[in-house]
């Protein structure tokens, strides 16, 4: 099996499924000839030319609009926001539209379209490069949210993505685009989306996380187990609608549980995941639900030690599981 | 001093590059922002600028290595030869300030970022610091629940968590070891499915015991001598002992007694008794009348049929009587509902079939529960003096004790009467003397009045 990257990883998946699936294309901002600024989608406007690897206006919901409609006609669109930043002009196409359409046309339309948008901060981009916008999409039902950690899950989810009948929003953290390399199947598999996936089995404290952070989660984890602590460490790689039943069971395996996210803490995911817990699991718990989150700011700063002040890191990870351990 | 120089941060996303070709080698001297190297990353071609002006000591990484961001690749000997050329812009003595990012991700900045977050931390262990054994008692909902199903005295846990906090972990300790704790630990499901339902649901059990001398929950570390027996805690068993000790702690009880001449009583329940027995089906006991006379009691002091509530006191609308039932080696407290709806027949009834299905083991959760008062009938042993210990969270509880014929003064004269003692123990947060006395000056009016106008049905 060869160790790729992250996006290569994902550049693997649009490809297969392209060549499995003839309705399957890309469209966004520099996808074709420039094989997108992150190069996800290098190589693919020469494979399948540019029919199907399709160049837009810098017009987020014409990106996602074009796609809804190609999709209600069958086609199975990958629209690729170049910025998860970028897709506030989209957000009426896809909750008012896209997640909503079998819906209101009862059951007589779908629309299988995947929104991919890199996110998340680490790479100096400051505010409009850098945001976590997932927390706005959970609160979406017709909508699913996927956020997969490692290069292995982003293939397979990204095919699941692709292959679903509904929306699906697909977050990649662009740090771990080059950071971040395993192995992955060079044959075709597809991961099920609404499952979270244990990364670590441990039995001290429970840690929630997805995306860049759930890497930090695990670097904390192996640290702290030459001190002894045995941490459970949960990827919920899907972020919407949550597996429920897997929060539930890493919540009660160590009755300690610490959510992890970059993204801003009031509000974000990881209140939901705390509210599923405490709905669920209150007899097995043996601490409060922590969370280590992004600080509530309106964005990421560009001042390099603002930013780094702003990004989680292995090591404040550690100091909160280290306190919970302990608790 | 040489100083090193990092692969800069070449673009978004970017986290190694390689050093495709140098630009400098070994001993020239650079001025600042002056290429070093040539560097390709898979998104771009660029060059490295110089950070300082000074002279090339050492290139660390060779030519067509990849190295992640942040690596040290050079070091340059700072000042060195550069001196004229550099004066003008920038002063030798300032810090190295880097044009790329990657550098200021040195230790530098680290120490600004780390303090950021440390208050917090500090708060955290001020918190504990301020109250060093606080979390000692503070049990966790999980800690609860397993000490519970196991039996288990978490007075007796030795916590290893934050302020000596008993952690989920320690009491799971307890149970995989199996001995630490007493020998009821160790089958704990046994001990609930054989046993009856009511008495597996022993929480709202017992509380009316016969005197104060009752053994507290957990004795600090008595050993037993050689021959001695060992008896196995049942959950029955330690419910009792901990709610024994609960009502104990919790309700400052007071005590007080009165004695009634029961003379009437007895000669009336002794006329009585046959006809009442063949109708009935059923023995005519005193305990129905002292019952009778205690609800009547209660009606006009409602305050004794009430309940302390932490910030207020809850003055219950029902009168239910709890009445308490012993079997050879458990104490249980049915309730007789609505006792104030009842007559003395109706009285009877209940107290016979409770009683009844006490010792058969076949008492309901809805038998245990919802006891507004306690009524203790310690004179059916013989016993002519208690202190009851109050039925938690009721507000008082009266003890029966045996009738026995003794010589009072009526009217100066000395006359033989068959007297009773009443006993009462009161939680003295709801209650207060006068109006227990008063209460009990009630009922000891009800019981001398009896006599051949009494209804029994």
């Amino acid at each position: 099996m060869a160790v790729i990257s992250f996006i290569d990883a994902i550049t693997m998946a649009m490809r297969e499924e392209m060549r499995r699936d003839p309705n399957v294309f890309v469209l966004g901002e520099d996808v074709g000839v420039r094989g997108g600024v992150f190069r996800a989608t290098v190589g693919l406007i020469e494979e399948f030319g540019e029919g199907r690897v399709i160049d837009t206006p810098l017009a987020e919901s014409a990106i996602v609009g074009v796609g809804i409609g190609a999709a209600a006609y069958g086609m199975r669109p990958i629209a690729e926001i170049q910025f998860a930043d970028f897709i506030m002009p989209a957000v009426n196409q896809i909750v008012s539209e896209a997640a909503k359409m079998r819906y209101r046309s009862n059951n007589d339309w779908n629309c299988p379209i995947t929104i991919r948008a890199p996110f998340g901060g680490g790479v100096h981009g400051a505010l409009y490069h850098s945001q976590s916008v997932e927390a706005m999409f959970t609160n979406v039902p017709g909508l699913k949210v996927v956020a997969p950690s490692t290069p292995y899950d982003a293939k397979g989810l990204l095919k699941a993505a692709i292959r679903d009948e509904d929306p699906v929003l697909f977050f990649e953290h662009k740090r771990c685009y080059r950071l971040i390399k395993g192995e992955v199947p060079e044959h075709d598999y597809v991961l099920p989306i609404g499952k979270a996936d244990v990364k670590r089995e441990g039995t001290d404290i429970t840690v929630i996380s997805y995306g860049l952070a759930l890497h930090f989660c695990l670097q904390a984890a192996e640290k702290l187990a030459q001190e002894g602590i045995s941490a459970h460490v949960l990827d919920l790689r899907t972020l919407y609608p949550l597996d429920k039943e897997a929060i539930a069971e890493a919540a009660a395996k160590t009755g300690k549980v610490l959510i992890v996210h970059e993204d801003n803490k009031e509000g974000g995911v990881g209140g939901e995941v705390a509210a599923i817990i405490a709905e669920q699991c209150l007899f097995e718990l043996d601490a409060p639900i922590k969370r280590l989150c992004g600080p509530d700011v309106p964005a990421m700063p560009f001042s390099p030690p603002m930013e780094k002040y702003f990004m989680l890191n292995p090591d404040k990870v550690l100091e909160a599981m280290r306190e919970l351990a302990n608790f | 001093m040489a100083t090193k120089v990092l692969m800069p941060q070449l673009g978004e996303s970017v986290t190694e590059g390689t050093i495709s070709k140098w630009l400098v080698k070994v001993g020239d001297t650079v001025k600042k922002y002056d290429s070093l190297a040539e560097v390709s990353t898979d998104k771009v071609n660029a060059e490295v600028p110089s950070t300082i002006s000074g002279r090339v000591t050492e290139l660390v990484v060779p030519e067509g290595e990849t190295v992640a961001i942040g690596t040290l690749i050079l070091y340059i000997e700072e000042g060195a030869e550069a001196g004229e050329a550099a004066a003008p812009t920038a002063p030798a003595a300032e810090p190295t300030v880097p044009a790329a990012a990657p550098a200021v991700s040195a230790s530098g900045l680290a120490a600004a970022v780390q303090a950021a977050p440390q208050p917090s931390r500090q708060e955290a262990a001020q918190v504990l610091a301020s109250a060093p054994n606080a979390a000692k008692q503070r049990y966790s909902p999980a800690v609860m629940v397993l000490s519970q199903e196991h039996g288990i005295d978490l007075s007796r846990v030795t916590g290893t968590g934050a302020g000596g906090r008993v952690t989920r972990k320690d009491v799971q300790a307890i149970i995989d070891a199996g001995g630490q704790q007493p020998a009821a630990d160790a089958q704990p499901a046994a001990a609930q499915t054989t046993a009856a339902p009511a008495t597996a649901e022993a929480q709202p059990t017992p509380a009316a015991p016969v005197s104060a001398s009752s053994a507290p929950a957990a004795p600090a570390a008595v050993s037993a001598g050689s021959g001695d027996e060992i008896i196995p805690v049942t959950p029955v068993r330690r419910t009792i002992a901990s709610r024994m000790v609960q009502s104990k702690h919790e309700a400052p009880h007071a005590w007080t007694m009165v004695e009634v001449d029961a003379t009437h009583l007895v000669n009336f329940r002794n006329q009585a008794k046959g006809d009442f027995a063949r109708k009935e089906g059923l023995n005519l006991t005193f305990l129905p009348f002292f019952i009778k006379a205690v609800v009547e009691a209660l009606k006009e002091y409602p305050m004794i049929n009430s309940t302390w509530a932490g910030d207020k006191i809850i003055v219950k609308k029902n009168i239910n009587i709890s009445i308490a039932v012993s079997t050879e080696d458990a104490l249980y407290v049915p309730v007789i509902k609505d006792a104030d709806q009842k007559s003395i027949l109706g009285i009877a009834k209940a107290v016979d079939d409770l009683a009844a299905r006490t010792r058969a083991g076949k008492l309901s959760m809805d038998d245990m529960t919802g006891g507004t008062f306690t009524v203790n009938n310690t004179g059916s042993f013989g016993s002519i003096q208690s202190q009851p210990i109050i039925n938690s969270p009721q507000a008082a509880i009266l003890s029966v004790e045996s009738i026995v014929k003794r010589p009072v003064v009526i009217n100066d004269m000395i006359a033989i009467r068959s007297m009773v003692n009443l006993c009462m123990s009161l939680d003295h947060r709801v209650l207060d003397g006068l109006v227990c006395g008063r209460f009990l000056q009630s009922v000891k009016q009800k019981l001398e009045n009896i006599g051949p106008d009494t209804k029994l049905y």
